[in-house]
């Protein structure tokens, strides 16, 4: 199987942390990732806010770059909900006949890392270690965009050593929301404040999720309150060996 | 824009009321408003939380909201064909039906309409066509006194206040305030308040009873909206749950229903499907207390007089975007605005429309156009709570996202120079299409980042991102990004 990693140009820039632990992970399951190098984003931010003649050169990039594959894997719900949904919605509004047959025929192959473990790859004890307490924050682009249902927990519970705990209300929204956040920043402090206060309830010592924007939305936070709450990319957490903690 | 500012409608096109502030301002001064919040949190989550479990416990629901959809869609094809067939059937039952291109025109049909019975006064079912144009305010300027019935409206209306929900208009008061508004101004509009009134919801209720009954046993004319309409008999509907509909709708001589043209069904049997989906995703009921439902005229039975005024005021233009005309299919259930975490925060006024919360970002738009009310789209995060709730499925974020397109080709067709964010997300565009300057533009970044860095922390960033860095940390871009430690470990290796 051709595996691709679609790193995403946030975890590449800001957190490159969590695409060397899905490399980390995903070889030690055995299997050999590819990184085709002209790979750039998703173009959701361009999509989201209304700007779709400019997100068209990187649905163009993204087919081109990642055709031919078995399997693109994305450590991010965000992300892949943008190309399954949304790329072939560019593509027959702004794109020709042969944008819409490369998209069709890449998007399938896109999975959320949670998916691609559970779904393709059939696992969900991992051979991680963790002995930390950590709730979980399902992003929207999880629960909704691209239904990862309870996959995540899945793999989390299977982790050694790990202290779940429940976070309250943790389907509604952080308040993130891409350009939201600064568009509308007074309501998405008051939603990131409300998240906060739910998390640092929880007691953990660590959050996690499949998405490093919301993550850092909420990390951003916690930090200004130095709550000592760190965040987590889940796959960091799959990443940790008893070995390598 | 504070409560109780009174008002409510743009006097000039007489449309939806629109927001000045836009939203993002708007919504600071509901933020500030610790009451408003408490009280939008404490009613939205009890109310999610019985939608919730109305909902779940029917075992077909999914289907139940795909006919729904279904249902919605073929009316929206075919809207004319039904339109003309619901004249023919209420004309044939006794019933007057007239159009109305616009807001305006819809009220220059009722105002005449009342005046030709001699009546000064009017009681009103609760209708969000009717807030949609203005009709109070209309009827007012004619002489002619419009009474709110339902409770909350009535609430609304003694606290010259304006609606900030569609289901549950004075759901940013609690009943102290209540208590507040019905001691100093029932007596203004009939029968005062008693005296010793507290802040018991059972002695509120009591009190508008009195209040009201005075109007019930008086009017002679009654105005409604319609929740539904059926083409092949002529059956209007109206569901509401306090039985004050029922008395308008029975008990004056003369009915004039206002409907927006979307409010049409094919059959009678369709009723089924939505009687099914709306008080379950509205209030969380198996079925709402009162269902009045009227063909035409009964002779010596009820309304001797009625009109339908079909309003359009927009909506053949929301017909005409395939995208966004799936807006159309709202049964105005109000389940988005309970889910939605944006409102629920900000409450309805900051959308200032009379259609809040995510149906309200994309109706709003629509009927005025995006240009009037171009904050709108945007002040949602894409959640997708709204599209998981809403009863007839209409996919809200795909219109937003829609809708955000709409309004950045507008302003690219205004103006002569872009604005700053037009040029940021083009060179961003340029830049991620090449990974050649992303790379240079990351190592920039990290560069810049480690000189504004505090403790691995950048506190504050530069130009509009001030408002991301006023509240949040943000960590410095990697010193090695993903790419160059790729390099380094994998392909070198």
């Amino acid at each position: 199987m051709r595996i691709a990693l679609f790193v995403t140009c946030v975890n590449d820039t800001l957190f490159p942390g969590t695409g060397r632990a899905v490399v980390t992970l995903l070889e030690r399951l055995g299997h050999t990732v590819e990184f085709p190098q002209e790979q750039t984003c998703c173009a959701q931010m361009h999509f989201n806010t209304g700007y779709r003649p400019e997100s068209l050169p990187l649905v163009e990039r993204f087919a081109r770059v990642f055709a031919g594959y078995d399997a693109i894997v994305t450590p991010s719900a965000s992300c892949a909900a943008m190309i399954r949904h949304n790329h072939p919605v560019i593509a027959a509004q702004l794109g020709g006949a042969a944008l819409r047959d490369a998209v069709a025929a890449v998007v399938p192959a896109v999975h959320e890392l949670t998916e691609f473990l559970v779904d393709v790859l059939g696992v969900t004890d991992v051979g991680a270690a963790f002995p930390h307490r950590v709730t979980y924050h399902p992003t929207c682009h999880s629960l909704r965009g691209v239904q990862l249902e309870d996959r995540p927990l899945r793999l989390l519970r299977a982790v050694k050593g790990i202290e779940l705990v429940e976070l309250p209300g943790a389907d509604s929204c952080c308040g993130f929301g891409g350009t939201f956040a600064l568009k509308n920043a007074d309501t998405s402090t008051t939603m990131l404040a409300d998240k906060m206060s739910r998390v640092l309830g929880t007691g953990a010592e660590v959050l996690c999720a499949a998405d490093n924007s919301c993550l850092m939305h909420i990390g951003g936070g916690l930090d200004r309150l130095n709550s000592g709450v760190r965040i987590m990319h889940l796959a960091e957490i799959l990443a940790t060996t008893e070995g390598a903690p | 824009m504070s409560r109780g500012s009174g008002g409510g409608l743009d006097a000039n096109d007489g449309r939806v009321w629109l927001g000045t502030p836009a939203f993002p301002e708007a919504a600071r001064t509901a933020l500030a408003d610790t009451q408003l919040r408490h009280n939008l949190r404490h009613a939205t989550t009890t109310i999610r939380a019985k939608r919730l479990d109305a909902t779940g416990e029917v075992p077909h629901w999914e289907e139940l909201r795909e006919a729904g959809a279904a249902i919605k869609r073929r009316t929206a094809r075919h809207l004319d064909h039904y339109l003309e067939q619901l004249e023919r059937s209420v004309t044939e039952a006794g019933g007057t039906v007239h159009w109305a291109g616009d807001a305006a025109e819809a009220n220059r049909i009722v105002a005449r309409l009342v005046t030709a019975t001699g009546a000064r006064e009017v009681v009103k079912v609760k209708s969000m066509a009717t807030q949609e144009i203005g009709l109070n305010e209309a009827l007012g300027a004619a002489g002619i006194t419009a009474y709110e019935t339902d409770l909350a409206e009535l609430i609304v209306q003694l606290g010259e206040d304006r609606p900030s929900h569609i289901l549950v208009p004075a759901i940013h008061r609690n009943r102290a305030e209540i208590r507040d508004v019905f001691a100093a101004r029932m007596g203004d509009w009939g029968r005062a308040a008693p005296q010793d009134l507290d802040d018991d919801p059972k002695a509120l209720a009591e009190a508008a009873r009195l209040h009201l009954r005075e109007k019930f046993l008086t009017a002679e004319v009654a105005i409604s909206g319609a929740n539904f309409a059926a083409a092949d008999t002529g059956t209007v509907a109206v569901v509401e749950s306090e039985g004050n509909g029922r008395m308008c709708l029975t008990l004056p001589r003369t009915l004039i229903t206002v409907m927006g043209i979307e409010k049409v069904v094919p059959r009678f049997a369709d009723l089924e499907v939505f009687l099914q989906l709306l008080p379950r995703s509205s209030t969380g009921e198996r079925m709402n207390p009162y269902t009045s439902l009227w063909t035409g005229v009964t002779p010596g039975d009820g309304p001797q007089d009625f009109h339908l005024v079909l309003l359009d005021n927009g909506r053949t233009d929301v017909l005409k975007d395939t995208v966004g005309r799936q807006t159309l299919a709202c049964i105005r259930c109000s389940a988005c605005l309970n889910v939605c975490p944006v409102y629920e925060r900000t409450g309805g006024h900051a959308y200032g429309s009379v259609y809040p919360g995510p149906i309200g970002a994309v109706l709003t738009p629509q009927l005025v156009g995006v240009d009037k009310a171009p904050s709108l789209p945007f002040a949602s995060t894409l959640c997708g709570a709204c599209y998981d709730a809403c009863p007839v499925k209409i996919d809200i974020p795909e219109v937003l996202v829609h809708l955000r397109a709409r309004v950045v080709e507008a302003d690219r067709d205004r103006r002569a120079l872009p604005t700053p964010e037009a040029l940021a997300m083009a060179a961003a565009s340029a830049v991620l299409d090449s990974p050649t300057l992303l790379g240079i533009a990351q190592r920039a970044a990290a560069a810049g980042g480690r000189l504004t860095t505090r403790g691995g922390r950048i506190r504050r960033l530069p130009g509009p991102l001030r408002r991301w860095s006023a509240t949040r940390d943000t960590p410095p871009p990697a010193r090695e990004t993903f790419r160059t430690w790729w390099r380094e470990n994998r392909e070198r290796r």
